[in-house]
């Protein structure tokens, strides 16, 4: 009975592909855009923790110096004749400049056990090791470091992409860092009794594990963007989903009557239409997984470069199939197709076996339903409303998004009805009312597809005014950052001098590039030393700012600090920042900072050098009305090589190639989304015109030609697209305001001002009128070719 | 005793509270018998053929089919007696329209477990679809697919076939065809056979007639 009933099933899929491609199509392209995302943000944290796993970051406390960015290596023994147990770590970065890889050493005696190959290797081949004194990496990064080393290499696959780890007297040496070292790694258990740091070691701090530099925790909110997209993505194709099951469950209703009519028992039918979906919710699962396969393997290098971009995390940018993320994509299209097939099976469980087997497809869902679903919209508008006035955090900014694209896509329904009602009340002219009445008519047939429709063109107005809001700051931001005409670099301190000396007559201003990596307000920052002068006070613009406030920094009363370490302290103008024993500074201005992934403190020059003598600026930037003229100088007379030079124009277009890089993400999923929903359209109009005829047979009976018939079907596609394409404009513009004010500031820390881009949201508009019109070209063209014979049917009552 | 029907009621939900369909109907038949039920429009006839077929449930009363008391069965031996021991002809021809002509004549025999080949083939040709059997049911006349649903409820080999109006969408020439031949090969089959009907004419071909009036038997 079983094999029979689900031939008779499956018999409808067979005499309707379309129907079962669509369905399929649906659930692989929701699957696809959420399991591409999944595999990016799986690949993403699998790098960190294998980061984690074998540099310690995030997993043991630390000491660092307070001062400058080395350790005597005296400290460290000092350290550890006092009882202390702590592992010494030295860091720096080898290779073409394009190229680098990041070289950790670590001592194996002294490291934490199972703290990646060296941990083991101080328990399980000791000597083997000792002889050798190999460099661990994986493949990628071991065929970048082929020719610069002469140890050998050992490849691990666990090794964190772009990184190699060695022993600490390798590092050292291939570092130049004799007797230095980068940070010490503090043993989770410490002996009792032992002298306090303070005491051994006063210029070390203690930065406790899972700090700032825990960069899994740092990315998190990337993913979480990430993840919104594919969900929404997933949304929109289960729209389609729904809309192809419901249409199925309808047209199956005189089927279902039969079936039992003919003596199968309902529960039986009822867990075939379940099996059934099961094997199809699987079929679309797999080709839907493969399909995020491919998108996760082209994004991901751009998703890699994004990361390193934004926080300085690296990511490995090849993607290997890791079973978690493809049973949750498989996992994901069964619950999709459960949640949309739910309804419409609980209505055929609840149908009584003598109903009307007349298939009732998308029936007009009239009163209470309607005003339900407008009574619910209202509702989460309002959530969403509250959310933005009192919500905090990245989750309530997202639950935000949610309440406001779900609310506005359940108000879409009602909002076109009232327009086509007010239409047809304005139509004087017969065909007129006839085709308001007519759009009315289809309007719940077509509503998910608008509403995936919405969904999609009001996340592209949003994303695109947020990442177009972004590149105006962001170019702005580099005209007042690099105002320098020339940019050199030096190789020593004494060509430092000489450079400086030289350059002293022709030069307007020659600003010294001077920093240290540090931590500040108990996070990982940089502090600058900025030789105050017209350039700055001229170029740089404040997000915020006390009176006077380069002067009182060039008096080394005041400092300035990014947005991003002001907002992540809690510290605003005119609060004190502590910047080194016993300094504590005013906050006197707060500068937009986009792109840099830590925070970061700028004092006077002076200040500077008296903090950290040992500091040397290798790195300038040079004002000039000349710069043309100088460069050669510099080349010609002072001896410079010509790529230690570059120019304004060269670091500008560096900068927004890395910008565009990006969000190229963001632009790939946005147009993906939209490309759902075009197709949800498509299909919705397709499968919607196999039932016209019997509402179209009685216009074409009264006299409007097949022809004309067919050109209103296309002009009806135009007019709902129209319609959706403007309600979508302002839910577009919240959802970019959004974005820029909340989502932006919780997850990078810096909040960017809103431009509006009218041409490029026109363009928007006309791209989804021409979906619309490609989507309804195909039907109108049947229905215009349909043959009299099949209209005549209608009224013969053979269909 | 086939069927034996007993003080039968049945009313439906009506604006101003429920609306007797049926009221106290008692009716037996025998195997191989054949009888027409008549009546007007919402006397009731198709309420009871729904009834004695599983396809409702009476408010009160007793349906014994074949030794089974329809009313006492649950949603699953209703099932059971339909696919085994019933065969429906509905007016509306309800074939599967996504099942040729073969599949459809051979579907309640397979649920039942009764499949037998030769025995389609043979009612097939005995109601000349033999050139039709690879078609859909939209590519076939009025005629043609009510002889499906004829064939697809001889095929079960049932014990009575029940038939609502079985020629009301088909001419007069065609209706008295079809049922020609459903009267032949019912009687071949040894069922008995209930059918609904308006018309007189076709009423009379049948062994026995009772008129509903009002839900109530003349």
């Amino acid at each position: 009975m079983m094999r029979t009933g689900l031939s008779a099933l499956w018999s409808h899929w067979r005499r309707n592909p379309l129907q079962l491609f669509t369905l399929v199509a649906g659930l692989a392209l929701a699957t696809a855009l959420w399991s591409g995302v999944q595999a990016v943000n799986a690949e993403a944290r699998a790098s960190y923790d294998a980061a984690a796993a074998t540099l310690g970051d995030g997993q043991y406390d630390q000491l660092l110096p307070e001062r400058g960015d080395l350790i005597a290596q005296k400290t460290f023994i000092a350290l550890r004749r006092a009882g202390w147990l702590v592992g010494p770590v030295v860091e720096g970065r080898i290779g073409a400049p394009d190229n680098r890889v990041r070289l950790v050493g670590l001592d194996p005696l002294t490291t934490p056990s199972g703290l990646g190959p060296l941990g083991d290797a101080a328990t399980t081949g000791l000597p083997d090791y000792l002889e050798q004194l190999p460099v661990y990496a994986n493949a990628a990064t071991a065929a970048k470091l082929e020719g610069l080393l002469n140890t050998p290499v050992v490849i691990d696959a666990d090794i964190a992409p772009d990184t190699a780890i060695t022993d600490i007297s390798v590092a050292q040496r291939l570092l130049g860092m004799d007797v230095q070292l980068s940070r010490l790694i503090v043993a989770p258990v410490q002996p009792i009794g032992r002298p306090p740091l303070a005491e051994i070691a006063p210029d070390l701090i203690r930065r406790p594990a899972q700090g700032g530099g825990d960069v899994g925790r740092l990315t998190d909110s990337f993913h979480l963007n990430l993840t919104a997209f594919g969900l929404l993505s997933f949304a929109v194709g289960i729209f389609i989903v729904h809309g192809a099951i419901g249409l199925v469950f309808e047209q199956r209703r005189g089927m279902v009557r039969t079936l039992r009519a003919l003596g199968m028992p309902l529960n039986r039918l009822i867990v075939l239409m379940a099996a059934e979906l099961l094997a199809l919710a699987l079929l679309g699962g797999v080709v839907g997984v493969l399909l995020g396969y491919l998108i996760a393997a082209s994004l991901l290098p751009d998703v890699a470069a994004t990361i390193e971009g934004l926080y300085g995390a690296q990511v490995s940018g090849t993607l290997q199939l890791r079973p978690a993320w493809w049973l949750s994509g498989l996992a994901i299209s069964v619950l999709g197709t459960g949640l949309a097939a739910a309804g419409a099976l609980v209505g055929i469980a609840r149908m009584p076996l003598l109903a009307s087997a007349k298939p009732r497809a998308w029936a007009t869902a009239r009163g209470t339903a309607r005003r339900l679903q407008a009574m619910g919209s209202l509702a989460l508008l309002a959530v969403a409303g509250l959310l933005a006035l009192a919500g905090e955090g990245l989750i309530m900014g997202f639950g935000l998004l949610g309440c406001l694209l779900i609310g506005a896509a359940l108000l879409l329904p009602p909002v076109l009805d009232r327009v086509l009602a007010g239409a047809q009340r304005l139509a004087t002219n017969v065909t007129a009312q006839w085709f308001w009445a007519d759009t009315r008519q289809q309007l719940p047939g077509l509503s998910l597809a608008l509403m995936a429709l919405l969904l999609a063109m009001a996340a592209n107005i949003g994303v695109s005014t947020m990442v177009s809001s972004f590149r105006l700051t962001f170019t702005g931001f580099l005209d007042q950052r690099l105002a320098s005409e020339l940019y050199v670099t030096t190789e020593s301190a004494a060509q430092t001098a000489a450079f400086e000396a030289f350059v002293a007559d022709p030069a307007r201003e020659t600003l010294p590039l001077l920093s240290v990596d540090t931590t500040l307000a108990d996070l990982p920052a940089e502090l600058y030393g900025a030789r105050i002068g017209a350039t700055y006070r001229e170029n740089w613009v404040l997000l915020a700012q006390a009176p006077d406030v380069w002067t009182r920094v060039a008096e080394q009363q005041a400092l300035i600090v990014n947005e991003q370490l002001a907002r992540r302290a809690g510290l605003w103008v005119g609060d004190d920042l502590t910047i080194g024993t016993g300094l504590a500074l005013p906050i006197a201005g707060i500068v937009g900072d986009y792109g840099n992934p830590i925070g970061q403190a700028i004092v006077a020059e002076p200040l500077f050098r008296d903090l950290y003598p040992e500091v040397e600026a290798l790195s300038f930037g040079v004002r000039s009305e000349t710069p043309q003229a100088l460069r050669e100088s510099l080349i010609e007379e002072f001896g410079l090589p010509a790529q230690n030079i570059t120019d304004q124009a060269q670091i500008k277009a560096f900068s927004l190639s890395v910008f565009e890089r990006t969000f190229t993400v963001t632009a790939a999923l946005n147009v993906l989304t939209l490309a759902v929903a075009a197709f949800a359209i498509f299909m919705s109009l397709l499968t919607l015109a196999t039932m016209r005829l019997p509402q179209l047979a009685p216009a074409w009976a009264l006299g409007l030609t097949r022809r004309r018939l067919g050109q209103l079907e296309l002009v009806r596609a135009v007019v709902l697209a129209a319609l959706t394409a403007l309600c979508a404009l302002p839910l577009g513009l919240a959802l970019a305001w959004v974005l820029l004010a909340v989502v932006n500031v919780e997850a990078f820390g810096w909040r960017l001002p809103m431009f509006l881009f009218p041409l490029d949201y026109l363009t928007l508009a006309l791209f989804a009128l021409v979906a619309a019109v490609i989507a309804a070209t195909l039907p109108a063209r049947r229905l215009a070719r349909t043959p009299p014979s099949d209209l005549l049917k209608v009224f013969a009552n053979e269909r | 005793m086939l069927l034996s029907v007993k003080a039968l009621a049945k009313s439906y939900p009506g604006a101003d509270g429920p609306v007797p369909v049926l009221r106290h109907v008692d009716l037996a038949m025998q195997a191989g018998e054949t009888l027409a039920l008549t009546g007007e429009s919402g006397s009731g006839k198709s309420t009871i053929l729904h009834l004695v077929g599983g396809l409702d449930t009476a408010d009160s009363g007793e349906i014994l089919l074949d030794g089974h008391d329809m009313t006492r069965l649950d949603d699953k031996g209703r099932a059971a007696m339909r696919r085994d021991a019933v065969g429906i002809v509905f007016q509306q021809f309800n074939l599967i329209p996504s099942l040729d002509v073969a599949a459809n004549i051979a579907f309640q025999a397979r649920l039942a477990g009764r499949y037998d080949p030769h025995a389609t083939q043979d009612l097939a040709e005995a109601l000349g679809l033999t050139a039709q059997m690879a078609k859909y049911p939209e590519q076939l006349s009025g005629g043609q697919q009510q002889r499906v649903a004829i064939a697809r409820a001889l095929a079960v080999r049932p014990r009575i076939i029940l038939a609502d109006e079985p020629t009301g969408n088909l001419d007069e020439t065609t209706a008295e065809d079809v049922l020609d031949q459903m009267l032949a090969l019912v009687a071949g089959t040894g069922a008995a056979l209930m059918m609904v009907t308006h018309s007189r004419g076709l009423a009379a071909r049948m062994e026995r007639q009772v008129h509903l009036r009002q839900g109530t038997l003349e």
